[in-house]
């Protein structure tokens, strides 16, 4: 099948080729090999592999309990392993891997404000009140600026708007110069239009920052236009490669071990396993499910 | 003024809950930006046990209040670790009391002490007491400073400090020990029932009053400060006990707080603006009062204590 997401770009973006590979590049900043994770005697991960570059934006694509949480956390080192290897590209200590974790509850009245946080991001790992220095400052500032954040600078964290947070946790994330972003569910609870500002940074830090980005979700649609590779998690496997070559009825049928149908509509992906739609849209407008047929 | 208030016969005591509301506010504003509030108020119930303890077998009260502070501190960090801790605090709380009205049953002195050790006796503080007070708010302190950007971020999101190699519970092991050694210095003057709220009102209306954590922090040792002063003057010209006056403060503090926060626009407006888009620019512009930045601006320098800009 060839490129079959190449023509899903929508709403009017300017690059018409979708985003091409970083070629020739270095060996790998992440490998993950035969990753096996096992909690409360259920395997959640089983057998997971795939490499990620640095500059490519990869999601981390599967359904509300696929794994996707678990996987990052192993990469983070947080979560034990029952087999497989995680592998970092050269050092790997506090600074090499950026977080943004699922549903950040900010308290509002936190007296803690944006560059505060970014702040927190630079040398929060460190012992000692940190004493204000105006390098320290200016850092903050243009990480923020990097997020096109700066005007919330002054802004407690926890009254900012779901966006606003995102982008300023993104900043904090990016303070220690990682090679490698995670960010887990970073688009849910998002409005469309802080949905496809949230992905665009995304994409622009890969270019600008050369940082490998891995996002995990639910839905594959916003993330297609920028996305380089794809990690499918179904059942605790996964599928993974460029998102061309994985996206395919064969490729995810063979993944969920039951027939699945990838349906291409409106530039729009839609993944339909058995008679369940695997695509967020469904969650929130189910009558545009249902016009787009009932296969399988 | 009178001269009984600050005759020699009284330094020890202002000395002593100085001290005092240093520990209390710092440790506080962590107590507050951590919801920690129900630890705290366990641990000093645990302490008092401690305290009646000590007057049983004669040893100092410090001593046993200090043994007991860190036992409890330590119980509800380990065993939290792994159950719900609001649970496990309050076994721990409850096991201590109930061993605690044990002591002060086999105790003869029992109600004019027990009285005391619920709420507070400044006016008992002897200098002799002043150096080990001193050293363990040094400690505390030191411990405060040491962990501090630690503490941060496993108060804004503990996840954010695991992803840096920061053990969150390690931190708040601590955050908790700290704790303990706060209320080792404040249960002798404010009481058992009431070192909770010295550490729980000033900080919870100083992160209203100012935006940055450094800020927040001085702004709570500040109002900690005026409250254990102006209690001690209201106790000893009244008669009434000293933690009545700290507990009414630490309310009035937090509803002034508040007031601050209104007026100055920086609430935000409403829950739901969190969740949806970007639109607004600046914090400031989302003040539901049009009035609001000038008029809370004013309201806000009126009730900075001197010194402290928020």
């Amino acid at each position: 099948m060839r490129s079959p997401v190449g023509t899903t770009l929508r709403r009017g973006r300017a690059s018409d080729e979708g985003p091409a590979l970083p070629e020739g590049s270095p060996p790998p900043v992440l490998v993950v090999e035969g990753l096996t994770v096992t909690l409360g005697g259920r395997e959640v991960l089983k057998d997971v592999s795939f490499n990620l570059h640095a500059g490519e934006l990869a999601g981390l694509i599967g359904s509300n309990g696929a794994g996707k949480t678990t996987l990052l956390r192993a990469v983070l080192g947080l979560q034990g392993t029952a087999a497989g290897t995680v592998t970092l590209s050269g050092r790997r200590d506090h600074g090499s891997l950026g977080y943004v974790p699922q549903k950040v509850s900010l308290d509002p009245d936190l007296p803690v404000r944006a560059r505060d946080l970014v702040a927190l991001g630079i040398d929060g790992q460190r012992l000692g009140v940190g004493l204000h220095s105006s390098s320290r400052r200016a850092r903050a500032e243009e990480l923020l600026s990097s997020v096109g954040a700066l005007h919330l600078a002054d802004a407690r964290v926890g009254a900012l708007s779901g966006g606003e947070q995102q982008r300023v946790l993104i900043a904090h994330a990016l303070a220690s110069k990682p090679r490698l972003l995670l960010l887990d569910e970073p688009l849910a609870n998002l409005d469309l239009r802080s949905t496809q500002e949230t992905v665009s940074l995304l994409a622009g830090l890969t270019r600008s920052h050369g940082v490998a980005v891995l996002v995990s979700t639910h839905d594959i649609n916003p993330l297609l236009p920028f996305m380089h590779c794809v990690v499918y998690l179904a059942g605790g496997r996964a599928a993974s490669g460029r998102t061309a070559e994985v996206v395919r009825s064969d490729v995810l049928s063979r993944l969920y071990g039951q027939h699945v149908d990838v349906l291409h509509a409106h530039g729009r992906v839609i993944v339909s396993v058995g008679d369940e739609h695997r695509e967020s849209g469904c969650e929130l407008a189910p009558d545009d499910c249902a016009e787009e047929g009932q296969p399988a | 003024m009178g001269a009984g208030l600050f005759s020699s016969f009284m330094t020890g005591t202002w000395l002593e809950a100085s001290i005092v509301a240093v520990a209390a506010g710092a440790v506080g504003f962590f107590v507050v930006v951590r919801g920690a509030a129900f630890a705290a108020h366990a641990i000093p119930q645990g302490a008092f046990t401690g305290a009646a303890g000590a007057a049983l077998v004669g040893v100092n009260t410090l001593a046993g209040v200090g043994v007991f502070s860190f036992l409890a501190a330590t119980a509800i960090a380990r065993w939290g670790r792994r159950a719900r801790r609001d649970v496990v605090t309050a076994l721990i709380l409850v096991g201590l009391l109930g061993l605690g009205s044990l002591f002060l049953s086999m105790s003869l002195e029992y109600s004019a002490q027990t009285f005391s050790l619920l709420f507070g006796e400044p006016l008992a503080v002897g200098t002799g007491e002043l150096l080990p007070t001193g050293a363990i708010a040094a400690a505390c302190l030191a411990l405060i400073v040491a962990m501090y950007r630690r503490l941060m971020l496993t108060s804004v999101a503990p996840e954010l400090a695991a992803a840096r190699g920061v053990n969150p519970e390690n931190v708040e092991t601590w955050f908790l020990l700290s704790v303990g050694a706060a209320t080792t210095l404040a249960l002798p003057v404010v009481g058992a029932l009431l070192v909770f709220s010295l550490m729980i009102g000033p900080p919870s209306a100083a992160r209203f009053i100012a935006r940055r954590p450094a800020a927040a922090v001085a702004v709570s040792v500040a109002l900690a400060l005026v409250t254990v002063w102006v209690a001690i003057a209201a106790a000893f010209y009244s008669g009434w006990p000293l933690g009545f006056f700290v507990g009414v403060l630490g309310v009035v503090w937090y509803l002034l707080g508040r007031l601050v926060h209104a007026r100055t626009g920086d609430a935000r407006s409403t829950g739901d603006a969190r969740s949806t888009g970007d639109a607004r620019s600046t914090g400031d512009a989302r003040s539901p009062a049009p009035q609001g930045p000038a008029a809370g601006a004013a309201l806000r320098k009126a009730l900075a204590p001197p010194g402290i800009s928020s």
